[in-house]
């Protein structure tokens, strides 16, 4: 187990410096000059653009900006960003908590959802209330996020006028009260990203369930004269769910690094939301280490969901 | 009326014996035109009629909160570092200029007790000197006194080259004297006569001393003040998340009686406009947003719910097309569109005349951009004193296609006309965005029916405006034979921005298409004309020279405006505000009021 682990770790670094290699290769070849705005304006001299452009050290060959980056990178200096002249890592750690906070309510209203839903439709396949859920499921992931979100906006805040639109991180009120206002700007953009997720959470479980409920030993469990319930919970649903948790372990990256689209259309102040304005204004610090972060989780959970497919299921061996 | 007659005149109005209206009614029954009229009385030193807000709250707090949306989130509070419009509009709540300009494009004091006149000894004769006097007990949020330290300070730490200060512009080339505690003297090195650049609107913010002064020239991105401003405007700083959300709370000791009116001030960023108007217009979340380039048609649907308006006003930003009169098809030295080529057939003045008959201005304005933009033949519109009374636009197509068969070009079998050979088929080119993609479709259709054919191309906007020189489809390259954009004239002076058709600022290689003169047309008599208006002192000749300029180019049909823009605004119908085309939305917050 011990060397298992050691050894994916080192595997992980040359792939990771690839990643980073690639990224910041496309990020220096893509269009657009951090410092646009100021060609535009007639009142900056060309002057001023040149000596940001060598202070930030943009002039300089791709390699020799992609190691210094990496040295820094190395340190834990995570950069600094062109637009808001400040550091990165401060940047990203003033968005975490909204993200975890939007993205992560909506993965657990999307499991609280699919989980009953899909169980219980496995375990009555093609019955009315399973016709019903797979309907559903499909209209649910079919309808992209950005619709079902301007669709709610218009139903809740517009033509109802139930709900703000506008997510603000910082509510001035205390106790209860900021509680509700938190729940009441929360509740669109948590049911919008969670719907989405349950739909195809439900059609992973429900087809899991299908897989373990005609086994063998499920038979035996009843024959015993288990109560139905019972054998459902303790016996069918926790094997079914290994697959289900091993796409769970998998989502956790995306929870930490925003929902880009709900967040840019309700204005919730994520990483997403952060990534969308730092590539629209050429801010390559900040778009490099969001996305490089996100590499870096993308693989860590890859490495998560393998040791906890092998606990859940001993049957799994590290070699 | 001669000079004696109007001098009498204007001396009448000083002493107070003649009303300023009556003045002015008499000047333009003599033929000149009532912004000139207005600009000879600023000359003479009477004050300028304000167009600001009439504040109508008796005492300062009181009003709760005010939500302001920007839907480009700011994302630094230094105005000296603030290079976009969202940056500024953040900075400006918290610090000031001495002056500020209002709608109307007239210097209204904000920290200075007076706008510098000749009469009040603000300015000297020979217009080379401005003195500026401070307003006397303006605190800053921190209970230290304003003075003249801080004000010659700004000029050291933006003149600095090492500071990197996107305002730097405006300060390199002046001297900035201390004559007391509340007195400072600027010291131009030529005679001047736009004076109010700097420590005005948007590029004239007064820096704290005690709070900037060790961070001078390459330290300037240490300073802990750049992300929590310490300034004198009407609110406090409270908080900031750069790229999300920024508060503030009502600064007691305001230097205007009664004002601020609101006790919270909350700036909320991100989303898109169409989003925005309707958080202000449809649910009323919040107060005021801000640069709604928003379809009139979509703006006017959502004010039908009675709960915010629409608000406009004019600015310095012109739509207009540029006719290439270089050949962007052929590569000499490593560049296309070079002023060493000629364009084939775009260098026949009459066939740049035809083309500019062949827009219909009108349909453009009416069917496309509402309320805002209006039709209008000369580059530059406003203030009223700068406009060209004499251009104006046509369109004909009869007329169009009779210049050119009168000129030789004959139609061929596709329909198209050519003559020796060349066919009048172009590139027309702009940048990606609804409207324009629109006015591009309404210009081909009347081109097709005088026989010349367009290509339409759109660039994104991110790469067009860009100052990429590896990419051939920046604005400044102009490797195309017609394009189309905005350009933004920041002061309510044309001086600077006129400087894009000034010989010597051709975009070209050698300045890595740096240069402001995109178009690469140049006219001796324009850069005369344009160096004599640097140095006239007289307002009326000045704004005749500059005025020239503009007709040169407009009439020799190299540059064809389409629409002077507006800057369009939505607020709340409770909500008393002010926003100005010439500074920024927030230039007049502490005026800002709940009815």
């Amino acid at each position: 187990m011990a060397t298992y682990l050691i050894r994916r770790l080192l595997i992980a670094i040359p792939s990771l410096l690839a990643i980073s290699l690639i990224l910041f290769t496309v990020l220096a070849l893509a269009p657009g000059d951090p410092f646009e705005e100021l060609a535009t304006n007639p009142n900056v001299p060309p002057e001023v653009r040149a000596a940001l452009r060598a202070k930030f050290g943009i002039d300089d060959p791709v390699m020799v900006r992609y190691f210094r980056w990496l040295a820094a990178m190395a340190q834990g200096d995570w950069g600094f960003s062109f637009a808001s002249r400040i550091n990165v890592d401060s940047l990203i750690l003033q968005r975490v908590p909204t993200t975890l906070f939007v993205v992560g309510s909506s993965q657990l209203l999307a499991l609280a959802i699919a989980l009953p839903v899909g169980i219980y439709a496995a375990t009555r396949p093609y019955s009315l209330f399973d016709q019903i859920a797979n309907t559903l499921a499909f209209v649910g992931f079919s309808l992209p996020t950005f619709f079902t979100g301007l669709l709610f906006i218009l139903l809740f805040s517009i033509y109802l006028d139930w709900l703000p639109f506008v997510y603000r991180s910082d509510i001035a009120a205390t106790g209860w009260r900021w509680y509700w206002e938190m729940l009441r700007q929360a509740i669109m953009p948590i049911t919008v990203l969670g719907l989405f997720q349950a739909a195809s959470y439900t059609r992973y479980v429900r087809s899991a369930v299908l897989d373990v409920v005609r086994l063998d030993y499920v038979t035996t469990a009843r024959a015993k004269g288990l109560s139905e319930q019972k054998v459902t919970i303790r016996h069918v649903a926790r094997n079914a769910l290994i697959p289900v948790v091993t796409l769970v372990a998998l989502q956790m990256p995306a929870v930490f690094g925003g929902a880009i689209v709900t967040e840019q259309i309700f204005r919730v102040p994520g990483i997403g939301s952060l990534l969308i304005s730092a590539i629209l204004s050429n801010d390559t610090p900040v778009v490099m280490a969001v996305t490089f972060v996100f590499a870096c989780l993308v693989v860590l959970f890859n490495l998560i969901a393998d040791l906890l497919y092998g606990w859940l299921d001993p049957r799994i061996s590290f070699r | 009326m001669n000079e004696h007659k109007l001098q009498k005149l204007i001396d009448d109005v000083k002493d107070g014996g003649l009303s300023r209206r009556s003045f002015m009614r008499k000047v333009v029954a003599a033929g000149i035109a009532a912004p000139i009229a207005s600009q000879m009385l600023v000359w003479n030193g009477v004050a300028m009629a304000q167009a600001s807000l009439p504040y109508k709250p008796t005492k300062a707090g009181g009003g709760g909160p005010l939500k302001l949306l920007l839907w480009q989130a700011p994302t630094l509070l230094n105005p000296h570092f603030a290079s976009g419009t969202k940056d500024q509009i953040a900075s400006r709540i918290f610090f000031e200029p001495l002056a500020g300009w209002d709608k109307e494009g007239n210097l209204t004091p904000q920290l200075a007790a007076e706008v510098p006149t000749r009469a009040n000894g603000g300015l000297s004769a020979d217009g080379k000197e401005v003195i500026w006097k401070l307003k006397p007990g303006v605190k800053w949020h921190d209970g230290k006194p304003l003075t003249a330290d801080d004000v010659v300070f700004t000029w050291e730490y933006a003149a600095d080259p090492a500071t990197a200060a996107y305002t730097t512009g405006a300060y390199t080339d002046i001297k900035v004297e201390k004559i007391d505690d509340l007195t400072v003297k600027v010291i131009f090195k030529q005679p001047t006569p736009f004076w109010a650049d700097a420590f005005v609107g948007v590029t004239g913010q007064i820096l704290p001393k005690h709070h900037f002064g060790e961070y001078k020239g390459a330290k300037s991105r240490e300073a802990p003040a750049n992300l929590k401003p310490v300034g004198t405007g009407p609110y406090k700083f409270v908080d900031f998340k750069p790229g999300d959300i920024l508060t503030g709370e009502r600064f007691a000791d305001y230097h205007v009686k009664n004002q601020p009116h609101f006790d919270t001030l909350e700036v909320k960023g991100g989303g898109d406009a169409v989003s925005a108007a309707r958080a202000v217009l449809q649910t009323a979340e919040f107060d005021y947003a801000w640069n709604l380039q928003v379809e009139d048609e979509v703006l006017k649907r959502m004010e039908t719910g009675g709960r915010g308006k629409v608000s406009t006003v004019v600015s310095g930003d012109i739509e207009f097309i540029i006719l290439n009169t270089t050949d962007p098809w052929t590569e000499v030295d490593g560049e296309r569109s070079s002023v060493k080529t000629k364009h084939p057939t775009l260098t026949d003045p009459k066939v740049r005349e035809a083309i500019n008959l062949l827009i219909d201005r009108e349909s453009v304005q009416k069917f496309i951009y509402g309320r805002g933009g209006i039709a209008t033949a000369s580059f530059v519109n406003e203030p009223k004193q700068f406009k060209s009374q004499k251009l104006k636009y046509e369109f004909n197509i009869d007329k169009a296609n009779k210049i050119l068969d009168d000129a030789g070009y004959k139609r061929g079998s596709d329909g198209i006309r050519e003559k020796d050979g060349k066919k009048l088929k172009y590139v027309f080119q702009t940048s990606i965005n609804a409207p324009r993609q629109k006015t591009q479709a309404i210009i081909k259709q009347a081109c097709q029916k005088a026989g010349i054919d367009l290509e339409l191309k759109s660039v994104t906007a991110s790469v067009f405006f860009s100052s990429d020189v590896a990419n051939p489809d920046t604005y400044t390259k102009l490797y195309v034979d017609m394009e189309m954009y905005t350009t933004t004239q920041p002061q309510p002076d044309p001086e600077r921005f006129l400087n894009q058709f000034a010989s010597w600022e051709v975009a070209t290689k050698e300045n890595k298409w740096l240069g402001r003169n995109v178009s690469r047309y140049s006219d001796p008599a324009a850069d005369e004309a344009y160096k004599a208006a640097q140095k006239e002192l007289d307002p009326a000749k000045r704004a005749a020279l500059l005025i020239k300029v503009n007709e040169i180019f407009c009439e020799a049909n190299v540059i064809l405006p389409l629409l002077s823009r507006t800057r369009v605004a939505a607020a709340v119908n409770n909500l008393a505000h002010d926003h100005s085309g010439w500074d920024v939305d927030t230039w007049n917050l502490a005026a800002w009021y709940r009815t």
